[in-house]
């Protein structure tokens, strides 16, 4: 049998912390490629006259350019194509359902595996981070200001495309640091936070400023910002709102919301607690109820904090899971133990108001629901208990109803997205855009990307008709 | 970062600061709360505003040594800073717009209850406020309350001062003696609000309770400070603070704060013991 490295079909694997280390530390599990790595992925590519994998991809990344550049050795001008149309590739690289964008429709995976774009992405933009080569203001300085609400993907993209314009941008933050999901959802072993702020902060060098403990609609208002004279704003303040199931005990302690476990753990820092004074309880014995990214990683960050086992219970089959597929290999890598098509019915208390178990129902799938994916029934007489003292809900979020709540004329949904014009993000209010999750919903970090610049370019056509080209 | 203005000793425990948060001045409203960490590796908790000052851009807030942090904040002194201090967050606190309205603080709760008790006032609402704390030197803000009430009572706990009892003990004799009271909004520790709904409930008068679940964000995103509120899920920082007293489930509320007790304990107890306190204004690695 051929050497599988040397299998022109096969992905160049990408070197990882071993089991046995990851689960007791925080540090990244995905190690990256060597430099013969990136050559010998590269390699593969076949520079396609018509790039099927740029079709794939959200923000237009050119990929057969970049990777032509890494196979002339010229990484430093990949970095350069990467962020001609990408602010944040080191993140990309790391977080992007590449299995259904670019690397689902590149030509080589009609036969065999397709090329290791992301891991390639990461390689060039972690050589960008470190050699320092920053995003160029491409536009002449105008005087005009813009304000971004919230500086997830969606703002910093925002941002960072206006700055490149030339207009003065300002993003408002609500929490203490900027980055949103990035930085208080997505765990340090899968996106190091230092990396985050790197990129950050190459936005901050082009222009960007960034204010955070800002809570628009609480501390300033939309109104507010456009008396102060900015030409129009991006709300990007995303979908941070938890949902909940409505079940007995889901007030009990011990029940968490993923978006509580982990911003207690990757924004406060509670594992590092006494040291840090934000705490977090976990037990021996967690269920996460969901199945998507954040469901993953609320799984394998309480087995990093200690868990002598962790569960993932979701009603439906491994076939309607939203995870992104590497996430899910590692979780089963880890040990982590799924329980598909089983809901929880009910969580148990002790007097205390302690979690001490979850009773579940197993779920057949029958008929497809209004999503299109077939809907779960619970089977009849199959309820059993599980033995667990800590539950994570990772059901999905909504919009928070912050900004909406407090803006004039800002339409939403009956689920809270705000409403827009699909082609620029122009919300109903005049002068206001937005996009990402505080329109679609929960998504992904490369759509809040996309619709960022989108709206981006939007927002300069607004403001050119509107006050002319200066 | 948010500069310390102005530092007052209102009792050994109990400490009033000014604070510099233009932003959050200009929009504060009685009832209003902020979210405050002291440093990089703080946590950040909610604390109601006691007053604002909108000219000169200041926030105050009264601190009652109860735990590491709120011990944290007190040990600071004028020219420090909180690394943040965010707001003004929750909703106003409700203002009746004419009748009797009776006001209750207990503890530190006497200071966040004062700007409730000026705004009904300047509408003409008839203010009697009913403060209390467990004994004489730890009562504040008496000359405060007196120049925005038509009445101030006293209470506490060991009879030091004014009536020997609770707050709700006077409450009580006022409805005994027939008085007509509009509303009643009480501020202070769990126990004195759940108590005060329990006074007013077979008597049908409008009560509203401040309360303070635990709080990560105080901006709506993570529910852990879910309340049960007439059968119903809210979020104490964006729906609240201020619930209908009778609707809400204190019991499942009691049990929630306690869900970190033991941790705080520990975190007290170092901190006490000067234990590795972290006082590190950039990033942290323990
Ligand atoms: C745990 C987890 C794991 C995930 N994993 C992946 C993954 O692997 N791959 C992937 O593609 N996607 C993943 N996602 C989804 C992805 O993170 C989101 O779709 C993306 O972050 C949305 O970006 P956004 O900019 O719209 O919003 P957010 O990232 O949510 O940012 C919104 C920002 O706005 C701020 N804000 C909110 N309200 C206000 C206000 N009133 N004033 C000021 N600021 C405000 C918030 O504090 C926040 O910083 C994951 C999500 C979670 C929770
Ligand atoms: S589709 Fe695949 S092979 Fe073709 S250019 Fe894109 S990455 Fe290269
Ligand atoms: S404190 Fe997090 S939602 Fe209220």
């Amino acid at each position: 049998m051929a050497d599988r490295k040397d299998d022109r079909w096969v992905k160049t694997p990408i070197a990882q912390q071993p089991v046995e280390a990851r689960i007791k530390n925080f540090n990244e599990v995905a190690l990256g490629y060597s430099d013969d790595d990136m050559k010998r992925e590269a390699a593969r590519c076949l520079k396609c006259k018509n790039p099927k994998c740029e079709e794939g991809c959200p923000v237009n990344v050119p990929i057969r350019e970049f990777i032509e550049h890494l196979q002339n050795d010229d990484v430093e001008a990949a970095v350069h194509s990467i962020l001609s149309t990408n602010s944040l590739p080191a993140i990309c690289g790391r977080v992007c359902p590449q299995e259904e964008q670019c690397e689902l429709v590149c030509v080589l995976s009609k036969r065999g595996d397709p090329v290791g774009i992301g891991r390639l992405e990461r390689y060039v933009a972690d050589y960008g981070i470190e050699n320092n080569i920053g995003m160029e203001t491409v536009g002449e300085s105008k005087s005009h200001k813009v304000a971004v609400v919230g500086s997830g993907p969606a703002g910093l993209t925002a941002a960072g495309d206006l700055a490149r314009m030339g207009y003065q941008v300002t993003v408002f933050e609500a929490l203490h640091v900027p980055g949103g999901v990035l930085m208080y959802g997505i765990p340090e072993f899968r996106l190091p936070k230092d990396l985050v702020q790197r990129e950050i902060a190459n936005l901050e060098a082009m222009g960007v400023e960034i204010r955070p403990n800002v809570v628009v609609g609480a501390t300033l208002t939309i109104d507010d910002l456009f008396e102060e004279g900015y030409a129009a704003v991006f709300v990007g303040s995303g979908a941070g709102l938890p949902k909940f199931v409505g079940i007995p005990g889901e007030n009990l302690l011990g029940v968490y919301s993923a978006n509580e476990f982990l911003t207690r753990i990757n924004l406060m820092k509670a594992y590092q607690f006494p040291e840090c004074d934000t705490p977090v309880k976990i037990g021996r014995s967690v269920a996460v109820i969901g199945a998507g990214n954040t469901a993953m990683d609320s799984a394998r960050t309480a087995l990093r904090s200690g868990a002598e086992e962790v569960h993932i219970v979701y009603r439906r089959s491994d076939q309607e899971m939203t995870a992104r597929i590497e996430e899910y290999e590692h979780a089963i890598a880890e040990g982590i133990q799924f329980h598909w098509l089983t809901n929880p019915i009910e969580f148990l208390g002790d007097e205390d108001g302690w979690l001490r178990g979850m009773r579940c129902v197993q779920m057949e799938l029958g008929e497809p629901d209004a999503s299109g994916r077939a809907r779960p029934v619970p089977i009849e007489g199959s309820e059993f208990e599980m033995d667990v003292d800590t539950v994570v809900l990772a059901l999905g979020t909504n919009p928070n109803p912050l900004v909406p709540r407090y803006t004039p004329g800002l339409e939403t949904e009956s689920w809270g997205g705000i409403i827009t014009e699909e082609e620029t993000g122009h919300t109903k209010r005049e002068g206001v855009f937005a996009g990402g999750d505080v329109v679609t919903g929960a998504a992904t970090v490369i759509l809040a990307m996309g619709a960022g610049k989108q709206a981006a370019t939007a927002i300069d056509e607004y403001i050119q008709k509107k006050y002319g080209s200066k | 970062m948010y500069r310390i203005i102005n530092k007052r000793d209102l009792t050994d425990i109990t400490k009033l600061f000014e604070v510099d948060a233009p932003l959050v001045a200009r929009r504060a409203q009685a009832g209003h709360f902020v979210m405050v960490r002291v440093a990089e590796c703080g946590e950040r908790i909610p604390i109601t505003i006691a007053d604002y000052d909108r000219e000169a851009g200041t926030v105050t807030i009264v601190v009652q040594e109860a735990g590491k942090t709120s011990a944290w904040i007190n040990a600071l002194e004028e020219g420090d800073e909180f690394v943040d201090f965010v707001g003004p967050l929750g909703q106003v606190a409700p203002m009746a717009d004419s009748g009797h309205v009776v006001l209750l603080g207990g503890g530190f709760g006497v200071a966040p209850i004062h700007p409730v008790a000026r705004d009904l006032k300047e509408k003409g609402v008839e203010v009697t406020s009913i403060i209390g704390a467990r004994s004489e030197d730890l009562l504040i803000f008496e000359d405060e309350m007196a120049r925005v009430s038509d009445r101030v009572l006293v209470a506490t706990d060991d009879g030091s001062k004014g009536t020997h009892g609770f707050v709700t003990d006077v409450l009580d004799a006022m409805i005994e003696d027939g008085e007509s009271i509009d509303e009643v909004i009480a501020i202070g520790p769990m126990p004195m609000m759940e108590a005060t709904a329990k006074v007013t409930r077979p008597h049908g008068i409008t009560t509203w309770v401040s309360m303070d679940p635990i709080m990560v964000d105080g901006t709506g995103m993570c529910g852990v400070c879910r309340l049960t509120v007439g059968g119903e899920m809210k979020f104490g920082c964006v729906d609240g603070p201020f619930f209908d007293g009778h609707q809400v489930d204190f019991e499942e509320a009691h049990k929630r704060v306690k869900m970190y007790e033991s941790e705080e304990r520990i975190a007290y107890e170092r901190y006490q013991n000067n234990e590795k306190v972290c006082q590190r204004g950039g990033g942290c690695d323990g």
